[in-house]
């Protein structure tokens, strides 16, 4: 398997003020699903935005597919856009209400000059995360919350990105709706590399089979899914793992 | 007589109905959990037992708290009501506390009113023991330095301590809470779902959660209401309900549930 993301020894620092990451290295192989797990403080957010070149580590760095990811090389960051799209928390923000279903699936694909026919390739992203193909001509507003996070998705995909992150993008759905968005993330791990960042460890578990623990701006610990449920070696894993509420049997 | 009894709420904005014929009784003491997923009207539920309802909403049915008709009941008499027999803790303490007022007045203001109420004002320095002593009930850290901080200056956790503290403050016989640990990280809420665990039990309050987190009413709840589109499809003791459940809306929570449990594996 080939490595799609490399990140070495990053750390990130706001100018003058307090260290939000440190020292976190990790590594995403081409086909894996990895999780990166933190509470509020754990620094999960800010190495997403890392990933997505929204910000330059302070130290450290990011290599995508053997390249150095560059936020200020705008050649670099044109082709890194096509490789790597996001599903952000909130469908209900993240989808311009002004724009038909269409025009927001296939931005990426105008934004980015993808050549082909567009119409056929929403068509086909819109089947793939298991939603109607005719309805182009409607608008945000007519759609639930699970059904705007698969249109989300959609525009996601519709570029084939080979690096899809996720952040906390089932944590605002309904139980019931947030096992069919995890039940499609899997089903979407299949065919292409996911990065799912989230504080719920349950919906990490079902989804990812690698996964990170972040506490406080650094890793404590790192691998197989199954094995970090089955023996947490870490305190904090511990602790964040027995403080999940069971189902009573 | 129940210490809450709701016989068939219906609430309804312009014409549209929220909640249909609702029923549900909480003696003193006991713990009941509602359950429902956005829309279900459960927030709506707890807003009309404290005659919260926004001016819009108009309820129908009985409900009758402390031997108190609550449905109609002018301002004064619903004021008395939320100040001794019940209180509520809501899901975001950030937006609960005020932001200009250092968290001792804050705590201070029910205290002082319930006092009032009760006939035996306390005087500045009863005032500041009985803050302090809840505080320390509600297991902040260093409650003296708490007294004197805002809001912002404590972590997400404290804050919805601080509004458990407030809630506490009345002496309700009945707490309704309010998603009051969706908001907060998964450590965090195994902390505060055992305080609120254990201040029901010491003080003898009886508890109306309301969630859409199965497993969570099932740490907290002894009986179960589960709410879908303004009415109730099930409802039992939160054990049976959770491993036998009979309406297929309820099935499919709970199966939900599960998958999310079981992939977390065995329990460690």
């Amino acid at each position: 398997m080939s490595v799609m993301v490399e990140a070495k020894r990053l750390g990130f620092a706001y100018p003058g003020g307090k260290t939000v990451l440190e020292d976190v290295s990790l590594t995403i192989t081409a086909g894996q699903s990895l999780g990166i797990v933190g509470e509020s403080g754990s620094g999960k957010t800010t190495l997403l935005r890392l990933l997505l070149g929204l910000i330059r580590p302070s130290q450290g760095e990011i290599r995508f597919k053997g390249e150095r990811l560059e936020p200020r090389d705008g050649g670099f960051m044109r082709r890194y856009r096509a490789q790597v799209q996001v599903v952000f928390q909130d469908p209900y923000s993240s989808l311009d209400p002004r724009q038909k279903i269409s025009a927001i699936v296939s931005e990426p694909l105008r934004s980015l000059a993808i050549a082909g026919d567009h119409g056929q390739m929403v068509t086909t992203a819109l089947a793939s995360v298991g939603l109607q193909t005719d309805i182009g001509n409607r608008y945000p507003h007519e759609f639930s919350g699970g059904q705007r996070q698969r249109i989300a998705i959609a525009r996601a995909i519709v570029a084939r990105p080979d690096l899809l992150l996720a952040d906390e993008a089932v944590s605002a759905l309904d139980l019931s709706t947030r096992i069919r968005i995890v039940e499609l993330f899997k089903s979407l791990s299949q065919e292409m590399t996911l990065a799912f960042v989230s504080h719920d460890l349950g919906a990490v578990a079902a989804v990812c089979s690698q996964i990170v623990i972040l506490e406080k701006g650094r890793i404590v610990e790192a691998g197989a899914t199954g094995d970090i449920l089955a023996r947490p070696s870490h305190p904090y894993t511990q602790r964040l793992l027995a403080s999940v509420p069971r189902m009573p049997r | 007589m129940s210490l809450l009894s709701v016989d068939d709420l219906t609430l309804k904005l312009d014409g549209k109905v929220l909640v249909s014929n609702l029923s549900l009784a909480l003696e003193a003491g006991a713990r009941l959990g509602l359950i429902g997923e956005s829309g279900s009207g459960k927030s709506l539920t707890a807003m009309a037992v404290t005659g919260l309802l926004p001016g819009n909403i108009r309820p129908s049915g009985s409900i009758v708290l402390g031997g108190q008709q609550v449905i109609g009941a002018p301002e004064s008499t619903l004021n008395r009501l939320r100040g001794t027999r019940v209180a509520v803790v809501f899901q975001e303490p950030l937006t609960a506390l005020d932001p200009l007022m250092r968290v001792g007045r804050q705590v201070a203001e029910p205290l002082r009113r319930r006092a009032l109420r009760d006939g035996n004002p306390l005087s500045g320095t009863q005032v500041q023991a009985a803050v302090l002593a809840l505080l320390h009930d509600v297991a902040l850290p260093d409650p003296e330095r708490i007294l004197g901080a805002y809001p912002h200056e404590l972590s997400g956790g404290q804050r919805q301590r601080v509004a458990i503290a407030m809630a506490l403050a009345c002496r309700p016989d009945l707490l309704i809470a309010d998603e009051p640990t969706t908001a907060l990280d998964v450590t965090t809420q195994a902390d505060i779902l055992a305080l609120l665990d254990r201040l029901v039990r010491d003080r003898g309050m009886a508890l109306l959660f309301i969630s859409h987190d199965l497993p969570v009413v099932a740490r907290i709840a002894q009986e179960v209401v589960v709410l879908r589109q303004g009415e109730a499809v099930e409802r039992g003791p939160v054990h049976a309900v959770f491993t036998h459940p009979a309406h297929d809306y309820t099935k499919g929570l709970v199966s939900a549930a599960h998958a999310f449990d079981s992939a977390l594996g065995g329990r460690p």
